[in-house]
């Protein structure tokens, strides 16, 4: 197996582009991953993408985007793992790369929400779930982790008040940075304040649905050698699964594929999660951020939200986590968020991440996690030089 | 769903039929070809009894499409007492009244209408359980 680095990344702002459609957000967070790699023409693209077929009538997007970006011919396909495709996508340019079977391999995730209304949007994501036995009884996506974030507050005592933390980060990251979709801070107050989705679930527990793209070019590490940027390497790259339905867990409030993947980032790349300076995490829900942390090993089980009562998640914490915003607030277009977070530490890593920037970061986590704990990939990224 | 789905299912979804595992004896639901538990091949038919507890629920105020008509309503993980965790919803609560812990009944309802001339969607739901007349 070969070493692979990101040698090149790139994105669009998360927004409602009412004046885009996939192809074209796509074609520029690809043409913007190449420039930023200097590299022409990549040889495989892998296309992380969840929705494209029920939210615009449009499979076949490997195929779609290659010519679209002018390099029809190429090897493309689409990879769907609900919420995870996009690191999924990661996962799969990795594995060309690492097997040798080619040089230049590019993650690309797109996500485009808003072109429908708000309760299609809401059926489509409910996919992520069981259809048979939880759609079918009319859960949504958010009632899913809201039957988590209740029982998650009545085994440990803790109020709804107490999550907090995690949207005020998040939103707090997302202030400066450009392509965040939600720039704005928050209060305790407001989030005490905020509209219930699914009881207990407000607004302000959620991220919000939106368009973008976002891409990652993997080459072989001494390729990486010539960049002009800091060398970022692949140090780890794992992923799990777990049943679909919340109801045929052993325990529903632990991250199963969460806490395998981890373990197997970990020792696949002689770390732990002591040595992490920064892990940007899958806040889709506040009630996630606090079980992803139990799940990897940050947290005894119960003491997740405690990290942010406490403030060991903002960027002066012990473990800074969506430093950039988070899906909270940078937004979370499905299928693409798994790349945005890859992307947002590649920034981190090399130094590029402006006002947001952690000093001395070395190594940085990356989970994304698809449906309500089914597919659950984590990689590990280390500055070299 | 489509017809054939619906019928597909019409005993779990009208009877709560789950399985039994023939090694393990786990009650399974809904039913699946491998036993979670143990491994073993699990096709033997068990009706559970319907009866269990609220083990987490969540008051819905975005439904999704289709669903509208009957929000704001109130879904939930029932701890089945022969083991077993079931989603769906609840019916006839007392808004205040719902509680983890709350022992609740299955029974069959209208879940949705596909318009006027579509199929009436009927399945389980649970209600909170009603005390027995005397006498």
């Amino acid at each position: 197996m070969r070493d692979v680095a990101v040698l090149g990344i790139g994105q669009t702002p998360v927004a409602e582009h009412w004046d885009s459609s996939l192809r074209d957000l796509a074609y520029r967070a690809l043409q913007a991953a190449l420039d930023d790699a200097r590299v022409p023409v990549p040889q495989m693209l892998f296309v992380g993408n969840m929705l494209s077929g029920a939210l615009a009538s449009q499979e076949n997007v490997g195929a779609l985007i290659a010519d679209y970006a002018g390099l029809r011919g190429m090897e493309a396909f689409k990879i769907e793992a609900a919420c995870a495709s996009g690191a999924a996508a990661a996962r799969m340019a990795w594995m060309a790369v690492a097997g040798g079977l080619c040089d230049i391999a590019v993650a690309l995730g797109v996500e485009k929400m808003t072109d429908g209304k708000a309760e299609q949007a809401t059926a489509a994501l409910a996919y992520a779930a069981d259809a048979e036995y939880e759609g079918e009884h009319g859960l949504s996506f958010v009632a899913l982790n809201a039957l988590m974030m209740q029982r998650y507050m009545h085994e440990y005592g803790y109020r709804h008040s107490d999550f907090a933390g995690f949207a005020i980060n998040s939103h707090a990251n997302a202030t400066t940075n450009p392509n965040a979709m939600f720039p704005s801070a928050i209060t305790a107050e407001q989030f005490e304040r905020a509209r219930p989705v699914a009881a207990p679930i407000t607004l302000l527990d959620s991220s919000g649905i939106g368009d973008g793209a976002a891409a990652a070019v993997f080459v072989p590490l001494d390729l990486a050698t010539r960049s002009p940027h800091p060398v970022v390497r692949v140090l780890a790259s794992a992923s799990a699964t777990d049943t679909v339905a919340l109801h045929d867990r052993r325990d529903p409030l632990f991250l199963e594929a969460a806490h395998v993947s981890a373990q197997r980032a970990y020792a696949m790349s002689g770390t732990t999660a002591e040595d992490m300076d920064f892990f940007e995490l899958h806040d889709a829900f506040t009630i996630m951020s606090a079980l992803s942390l139990e799940a990897s090993g940050y947290a005894p089980r119960g003491h997740g939200v405690g990290m942010a009562i406490d403030g060991e998640i903002t960027r002066q914490g012990r473990l800074p986590i969506c430093t950039l915003g988070g899906l909270k607030a940078r937004g979370h277009p499905v299928g693409a968020t798994g790349v945005y977070q890859i992307v947002e530490a590649v920034q981190q890593l090399r130094g590029e991440a402006g006002p947001n920037q952690l000093a001395g970061a070395r190594l940085g986590m990356a989970q994304n996690i698809g449906g309500s704990g089914a597919n659950v990939i984590t990689h590990i990224l280390e500055r070299r030089n | 769903m489509s017809g054939p789905s619906q019928w597909r299912r019409r005993q779990q979804r009208l009877s709560l039929t789950g399985e039994i595992c023939p090694q393990c004896s786990a009650r399974l639901f809904p039913p699946r070809d491998v036993c979670p538990h143990c491994g073993g091949p699990a096709r033997i038919p068990y009706a559970l009894g319907g009866r269990g507890t609220v083990y987490s629920f969540s008051r819905i105020m975005s439904a999704p499409e289709g669903y509208e008509a009957g929000a704001p309503y109130y879904v939930a993980l029932v701890a089945l007492d022969e083991g077993p965790l079931v989603t769906a919803q609840l019916t006839d609560v007392d808004p205040e009244a719902v509680s983890i812990g709350m022992p609740v009944e299955m029974v069959t309802r209208l879940m949705k209408r596909d318009g006027d001339r579509g199929l009436i969607d009927y399945s389980f739901k649970f209600r909170p359980v009603l005390e027995r007349m005397a006498g």
